[in-house]
C-alpha cells in the first residue's frame, strides 16, 4: 500500500531543511522499493517543530518531528512498522498546542495541498462563493457586517462598512486589492496562508469583487516573500483553469480576475494609501485621507483594500454564516485572531484563536517561555510599531480596544518576546532608526522627527543631560504622533515611549538620583 | 543566483520594457524585470522606461531610487541577507550579524572588495518563530546560530 507522506514546503519550514527532508524520503523510498507519496503542505504552525511531516493513517494523520533528513530511513522503518519513533508527535489534531486553537481562518492550512484547486474543495473550500453566487450583493455585506470582522491589517476598520461604501459608488470600474505587504517583524500570518492556503485568499477576493462590482483584483506581496509570490501565481491559474477565476466565474453571470504585483522592498507600502501608490508605478508616498480609498483609491476609482487575513476570513463567514463567526469574541473584537508567537519564544508559531486571551496566557502558557530559558522582559505587540509591554500587563486581553487603553495596539498579531538581556533604550533607539530608513519622506514629523530622534536617544545612551533630553524624546513624541500623515510616523512613538514609561531603567540613572549626586 | 545574468544590452532591455510596458502601473514591474535580467538597473534603461510609459525620465529615477530592492550596480557573485528586524534581534540576531561582518570584512550594506559577497540587512523575512534567519542567494535559512552562519560566510565566499 503507497504511504501517503505530508512535507511541508512553507518558507520557515524550508528554512530548517524541509526541502532536504523530502529528498531524503524519495531517495530512502526508491533505494528499498518502497511506495510512498510526498505531498508538499503549507505549514501547521507549530515552528519549533518544524520540518514536521506527517503520515496519513487510520487513525488521522500522525506527526512526527523536528525531521532532518538523518532521520529519515528510521522514519521510513517506523511508518511502514508499528508508527512507534522517538520524533513521533501522536495524531496532529490532538497536540495540545494544535487542539487548544479555534482554526477558522487557518482550517486548512497545513492539511491541504496547496497547488489543488480539488483538494481545497474536498475540504470545504469554495462553497462560501457558491452561497455568495446565489445571494445579492446586499445580502453579502449584510453577512460580513453582521459577522463583526474588522480589518485584520491592524487598524481594525469594520470590513462591511469599507465594502458597503465601494459598493454604494459608481464608477467604471472598480478594484479589489489585497493588502500583502507584511512588514510587521513577528507577523508571518499572510506569508503561511498564501503559501498554505492561497485559495482562500483568492475565494475572499473573489467574493468581495462580486459583492462590489469590481472585476480586478491586485494582491501586492512584498519581494521578501518570494514562496509566497511562488504559491499565488500557482494558485491563481489553477483557479482561472477551473474556471473560478475569468469570465463567468463558477458559471454565474460575474467576472473577476486577479494578478499578483511584487513590492521593492519599502516598509511603508504597507500602508493602503502608499501601496497604492507603488501599484500604480509610483515612489510609495502616502496619500492624505480624504479621500478615502472606498472613493477614490486605485487608478483613482473606488477600492477595496484589505489584509490578506481579512480576506481569508470571509469564506468561512459565507459559508457558515456571520452568527457562526461572531460567536467568537469579546466586545467589538469578534471572530478568531491568527497570532504569531515570535522572537526569542520556546513554542512559537501560528495560534489561531478568539479573541479574549490573555497577553500573559501567549506568552507564558502557550509559548512556553523564552527558547534561551532567561525571564522573559519585555514584549512588543503589534511589529515595529507596537507597544513593548512588561510582565505587570500581561492581564492584557488580546482585543483592539483593550490594548488601545494600555497604550498599545495589538496590529497584525504578531507578539516579539525578549529576555532580560535585552536594553530597551537600544529598542527604543531602533524605532525611530527604522521610521528614519523607512518613512517616505512626505510628512515633516515622521520624516525629520524620526532622525532626531535617533540622535537624542544616542545622547542619552551616552549620558549627555539624560533628563532634559528625554523630556525632548516625549515631546518628539507627541509631534510625531498628533502631526503624521500615516501610522508609520504616526505610531513610532508607540514602542518608544512603552519603553521609557515601563523600562525606565535602562534610559540612565533617574532624575531624583542625579541630583543626589551631584 | 547572481551569477549568470546577462551583461547589458540596448535592444534586450527594449525587449523587456516592451513585454510589460501595456500593464497598468508597469513602472516597477519593468524595473523588477530589468534587474532579474541584467542583475541590476543600467543607468540607460531609466531613460528608455520613462519613454515608454510616457512618463519624465524624473519621475522613473525617483520610483527606482525609493525601493531598497533596486541596484545602480551589480551586486557581489552572492547576496547574503540577514534580518535584522525585532525578532531576530530578539533571538541573538545582533551577535550573529556582527560575526558575518568580522569573517567577510565588511559591515553591511557593503560587497567584499574581491566582489564575492555582497552583505545586506533586511527587514524581516517572515520566519520569526524559526529566528534568526536569512537569505543566501534566494534561499532561506532559519534558526541560525554561530555554526551555521559561518557555514553560510564560507559558502557565499566559495
Amino acid at each position: 500500500m503507497t504511504m501517503r507522506i505530508f512535507v511541508p514546503r512553507d518558507a520557515a519550514a524550508v528554512g530548517v531543511g524541509a526541502d532536504d527532508v523530502a529528498l531524503a524520503f524519495a531517495q530512502a523510498a526508491a533505494a528499498r522499493g518502497a511506495a510512498i507519496e510526498i505531498v508538499r503542505t503549507g505549514s501547521r504552525g507549530l515552528c519549533w517543530l518544524e520540518p514536521m511531516v506527517e503520515l496519513s493513517t487510520a487513525q488521522g494523520r500522525v506527526a512526527f518531528g523536528p525531521v532532518t533528513p538523518g532521520d529519515v530511513p528510521s522514519l521510513l522503518d517506523a511508518m511502514a512498522g508499528n508508527g512507534q519513533h522517538a520524533l513521533r508527535l501522536g495524531v496532529t489534531d490532538e497536540i495540545p498546542w494544535l487542539k487548544r486553537q479555534t482554526r477558522l481562518t487557518f482550517a486548512r492550512c497545513g492539511v491541504i495541498d496547496p497547488r489543488s484547486v480539488d483538494d481545497y474543495r474536498a475540504h470545504g473550500g469554495y462553497r462560501g462563493l457558491e452561497r455568495a453566487l446565489t445571494l445579492t450583493s446586499d445580502q453579502i455585506l449584510a453577512d460580513v457586517t453582521a459577522s463583526g470582522l474588522r480589518g485584520r491589517g491592524g487598524a481594525g476598520f469594520p470590513t462591511g462598512i469599507k465594502w458597503k461604501t465601494v459598493a454604494q459608488a459608481s464608477a467604471d470600474r472598480k478594484y479589489i486589492v489585497c493588502n500583502a505587504d507584511e512588514g510587521d517583524s513577528g507577523t508571518f500570518a499572510d506569508r503561511m496562508i498564501m503559501e498554505g492556503d492561497p485559495f482562500v485568499v483568492i475565494e475572499g477576493m473573489t467574493i468581495a469583487g462580486i459583492t462590489v462590482g469590481a472585476t480586478k483584483g491586485y494582491i501586492y506581496i512584498r519581494s521578501e516573500y518570494p514562496h509566497a509570490v511562488e504559491a499565488m501565481n500557482a494558485a491563481i491559474v489553477a483557479a482561472r483553469r477551473a474556471g473560478l477565476l475569468g469570465k463567468r466565474i463558477g458559471g454565474s453571470a460575474h467576472e473577476f480576475d486577479l494578478e499578483v504585483r511584487v513590492g521593492a522592498g519599502a516598509y511603508v507600502c504597507g500602508e493602503e494609501t502608499s501601496l497604492l501608490e507603488s501599484l500604480e508605478g509610483r515612489r510609495g508616498i502616502v496619500r492624505a485621507k480624504p479621500p478615502l480609498p472606498a472613493h477614490k483609491g486605485l487608478f483613482g476609482r473606488p477600492s477595496v483594500i484589505n489584509n490578506v487575513l481579512s480576506f481569508a476570513a470571509i469564506p468561512f463567514i459565507l459559508d457558515n454564516g456571520a452568527k457562526a463567526y461572531a460567536d467568537f469574541g469579546m466586545g467589538r473584537s469578534r471572530g478568531t485572531m491568527p497570532i504569531q508567537l515570535a522572537g526569542n519564544i520556546r513554542y512559537g508559531g501560528l495560534f489561531e484563536t478568539a479573541f479574549g486571551v490573555t497577553l500573559g496566557e501567549l506568552v507564558d502558557e502557550i509559548g512556553g517561555g523564552t527558547f534561551t530559558g532567561r525571564e522573559v522582559r519585555a514584549v512588543q505587540v503589534g511589529g515595529p510599531l507596537g507597544a513593548y509591554f512588561p510582565r505587570a500587563l500581561f492581564d492584557t486581553p488580546f482585543d483592539y480596544e483593550a490594548f488601545a487603553a494600555r497604550d498599545g495596539l495589538i496590529g497584525h498579531g504578531g507578539i516579539v518576546v525578549f529576555d532580560d538581556t535585552v536594553d530597551m533604550v537600544k529598542q527604543a533607539r531602533f524605532a525611530m532608526e527604522f521610521c528614519a530608513i523607512e518613512s517616505c519622506g512626505k510628512c515633516t514629523p515622521c520624516r525629520i522627527g524620526s532622525t532626531r530622534g535617533v540622535e537624542t536617544i544616542n545622547r542619552i545612551i551616552n549620558g549627555e543631560r539624560v533628563a532634559e533630553n528625554l523630556a525632548v524624546i516625549e515631546d518628539l513624541c507627541n509631534t510625531m504622533k498628533f502631526g503624521s500623515l500615516c501610522a508609520l510616523g504616526g505610531f513610532t512613538p508607540y514602542p518608544v515611549m512603552s519603553a521609557l514609561k515601563h523600562f525606565r531603567e535602562d534610559f540612565g540613572p533617574a532624575p531624583a538620583r542625579l541630583q543626589a549626586a551631584e | 543566483m547572481t551569477v549568470g545574468y546577462e551583461p547589458w544590452d540596448t535592444a534586450r532591455g527594449a525587449e523587456i520594457i516592451a513585454e510589460h510596458a501595456g500593464l497598468e502601473g508597469a513602472t516597477l514591474v519593468i524595473l523588477h524585470a530589468l534587474q532579474e535580467a541584467f542583475g541590476y538597473v543600467p543607468e540607460p534603461a531609466i531613460p528608455m522606461v520613462a519613454e515608454a510609459l510616457n512618463l519624465s525620465r524624473a519621475e522613473v529615477h525617483g520610483v527606482f531610487t525609493f525601493y531598497h530592492d533596486f541596484r545602480k550596480a551589480p551586486a557581489g557573485r552572492h547576496v547574503l541577507k540577514l534580518c535584522r528586524a525585532e525578532a531576530c534581534q530578539a533571538a541573538g540576531g545582533d551577535a550573529l550579524a556582527a560575526r558575518a561582518e568580522a569573517k567577510l570584512g565588511v559591515s553591511l550594506g557593503n560587497t567584499t572588495a574581491d566582489d564575492r559577497v555582497t552583505l545586506e540587512p533586511i527587514y524581516c523575512l517572515g520566519l520569526c518563530a524559526t529566528a534568526p534567519s536569512a537569505m543566501l542567494d534566494g534561499r532561506v535559512i532559519g534558526r541560525l546560530d554561530e555554526a551555521r552562519i559561518d557555514a553560510l560566510v564560507a559558502e557565499a565566499q566559495r
